[in-house]
């Protein structure tokens, strides 16, 4: 069938500039660039390109450039350029589409409508470079009160806590989804920082145990990779009910990625696809999930934070008042900008609501029934710089997760072909040519200079506010307001408007 | 004590990603300028000097060039003493003034290092960039690939 799907891109080649050293040709994955032999020079491909911008980045004098495909098509308000070749992948592949990162739709992003306070004249703003600044942040559950004996020790047993140095960690990503390398560099990037990568339902490899102390262990609806090792290993285990790129559908790991060691760490025969269940089959309520809660605590006998991981959908608030009453020493709540692997475009682009609405409604829901002190919340999906973080604090959040920032820190470009399992950057891909692009030494440099680099900025944000202290921010909603916000939403996001007073 | 070099290029297998950048800057590094394009268009550009080995599906690659062995074969191999220590450094250089091009060198490297110069007949060897006393090829890996070690004393 002759496709009518014009390339998405144009691979522009300046031929003064090329010296046919063929590094694009080699680099591409996609099979992009070829060398043609009998004109001495490289042509392009352009429907292959997923504008990915490796051969851009490698090419040694910067004779490529990539653009937008120009075309137009009739303009149409109803039936976009997108809408229409949506239809005509369709109409020659007859499947579901599949892509990769997060909703990349025009929806609202509030945290581009809230902006921060600062201090003038009535109350003293902080210098961070001069004066001590404080983002040491525990997740998990808080004991109600605190008492000491006579002698002023502490008698109240504190429940396991995670200890941060900064409020952020890396997010849910499996090996299997990601590369080793990958895995590696966040793993030691938080070893060096002083913050948590998290396994996803990929097992724990055998290589990744040294960074153990480090990791969040997830157990998912697949159970992939479990055993009492694995759950003792990890600093905290993460239930994961659903992901905020794809709520209320499971996931699937291909059979020709589960290789040698995929299979070895997912504990399942090589080749066979790794389905997880859209539900867990033994949580069916709240209760059946308490029953795994404590039989996860039970087994690693109360030593270490139990959370659980949710989607942000309708009815997030009541759900999560649900988990923390079974239990759970922490709620994630992924909004629907978190990214995946792997997901079903529609899926993907319509389900689930913004992680700032979210947040909000999950934490004024939890003060409003007394539990707020009893489970720690970590907002994920969509966190792309430091005042993302500072908002999300002062919405509620104990702490953040960063799943594409950290991706992007390594060398993504966010092409959203995750699910080819090509990926250039060796991030998304299990083939052993491409896995060594991403070199760990490189990558958890650039992974834990990013987080350092947000260290700066919040510490920067916080002096401003007059603050000196990342607990001062916490659900401190006062720092925030909104702009171009309806009564509604700002009504949901608990800020006033900019203007308003106190 | 026989001098011998101090500093050495290792290659990280596990990282190189073969895409030979390596050899682009190399003939960069020998062609007498700085511009790329313009040491590519040049009818007598040099070859490269570092050689990207790989295997059949790209499963191994990694870059090869000149060992500065401890105790060369090159050397005492060569008929006219072009190939020879660098008493300064203690690298194994080619005096392309003597060299004759009668290849003996290239029999006798173990590790195929040293090839021909097409255009000057002249054995053509990694010097390790002794003029700008930084390897380019180290410089330009864009995994970091290639590191240049110092050598320990006992191993000198």
């Amino acid at each position: 069938m002759k496709s009518l799907y014009e390339s998405d891109f144009l691979v522009i080649r300046d031929e003064t500039k090329c010296i046919r050293c063929k590094v694009c040709v080699r680099q591409c994955a996609n099979e992009v660039h070829q060398y043609d032999e009998e004109e001495d020079r490289v042509v392009a491909d352009s429907s292959k390109c997923v504008g990915c911008h490796r051969c851009v980045a490698l090419c040694p004098t910067k004779a490529i450039t990539i653009i937008k495909n120009p075309l137009e098509f009739r303009a149409n308000y109803q039936w976009t350029e997108r809408a229409i070749k949506d239809i005509y992948k369709q109409a020659e592949t007859g499947g579901i589409l599949l892509t990769g990162m997060g909703n990349d739709k025009n929806y609202p992003i509030y945290w581009d409508r809230l902006l921060i306070n600062a201090s003038q004249v009535t109350n003293p703003s902080i210098d961070p470079l001069r004066e001590p600044m404080e983002l040491k942040t525990f997740i998990g559950r808080k004991p109600e009160r605190l008492e000491f004996d006579s002698y002023g020790n502490l008698i109240t047993e504190i429940p396991p806590q995670l200890e941060l140095e900064v409020p952020i960690m890396f997010s849910a990503m499996s090996f299997g989804s990601i590369s080793i390398n990958a895995c590696e560099s966040l793993a030691r990037a938080s070893m060096e920082v002083g913050t948590f990568w998290n396994t996803g339902e990929g097992g724990l490899h055998k290589k990744l145990y040294p960074y153990k102390d480090r990791a969040i262990v997830q157990c998912a609806s697949g159970r992939f990779g479990v055993d009492i090792d694995y759950l003792n290993a990890g600093a905290a285990i993460e239930i994961k009910i659903g992901q905020g790129a794809k709520p209320g559908i499971g996931g699937h790991l291909p059979g020709e990625k589960v290789g040698e060691e995929v299979s070895k760490t997912r504990m399942i025969p090589i080749g066979t696809d790794a389905i997880s269940p859209a539900p867990h089959h033994d949580i069916y309520s709240i209760e059946d999930l308490r029953q795994l809660i404590y039989a996860l605590k039970e087994a690693v006998s109360y030593k270490k934070p139990v959370g659980v991981k949710i989607a942000a959908v309708h009815n997030v608030s009541a759900i999560a008042s649900g988990i923390a009453r079974a239990g759970a020493d922490f709620i994630a709540i992924d909004g629907f900008r978190g990214g995946t692997g792997a997901a079903p475009m529609r899926i993907r682009d319509n389900v689930g609501i913004p992680i700032e609405l979210a947040l909000a409604s999950v934490d004024t829901r939890l003060r409003e029934e007394g539990l707020r002190n009893q489970v720690s919340i970590v907002a994920a999906g969509s966190i792309r710089n430091s005042a993302d973080v500072i908002k999300a604090i002062a919405l509620g959040a104990d702490a953040v997760y960063i799943a594409t920032s950290a991706l992007v820190a390594l060398g993504c470009h966010l092409c959203q072909n995750c699910h080819t399992g090509r990926c250039n950057w060796g991030i998304a891909t299990q083939d052993p040519y491409l896995v060594k692009r991403l070199n760990p030494d490189i990558g958890a440099r650039r992974a834990s200079n990013l987080l350092r680099a947000w260290e700066h900025e919040i510490k920067e944000m916080l002096g401003g506010m007059g603050i000196n202290a990342l607990e001062s921010l916490r659900g401190n909603r006062l720092m925030l307001r909104g702009v171009g916000l309806n009564e509604k939403e700002l009504e949901i996001l608990g800020v006033k408007h900019a203007g308003e007073g106190i | 004590m026989e001098l011998k070099t101090k500093k050495r290029i290792y290659a990280k297998e596990d990282v190189c990603i073969g895409c030979h950048l390596c050899e682009i800057y190399c003939i960069l590094a020998h062609s007498g300028t700085k511009d790329l394009i313009k040491a590519f268009n040049r009818v007598n550009r040099p070859s490269p000097r570092v050689l990207v080995e790989e295997k059949e599906g790209y499963s191994i690659t990694f870059a090869l060039q000149c060992r500065h062995c401890d105790d060369p074969l090159c050397t005492k191999a060569c008929i006219t003493s072009a190939m020879h220590r660098d008493e300064k450094t203690g690298y194994i250089i080619c005096d392309e003034e003597k060299c004759v091009g009668c290849w003996s060198c290239i029999l006798v490297c173990p590790y195929g290092a040293i090839i021909r110069d097409e255009n000057k007949k002249v054995a053509s060897k990694c010097d390790l960039c002794i003029e700008s006393g930084s390897p380019i090829c180290v410089e330009n890996c864009p995994n970091e690939a290639l590191e240049l070690r110092e050598l320990e004393e006992d191993s000198k």
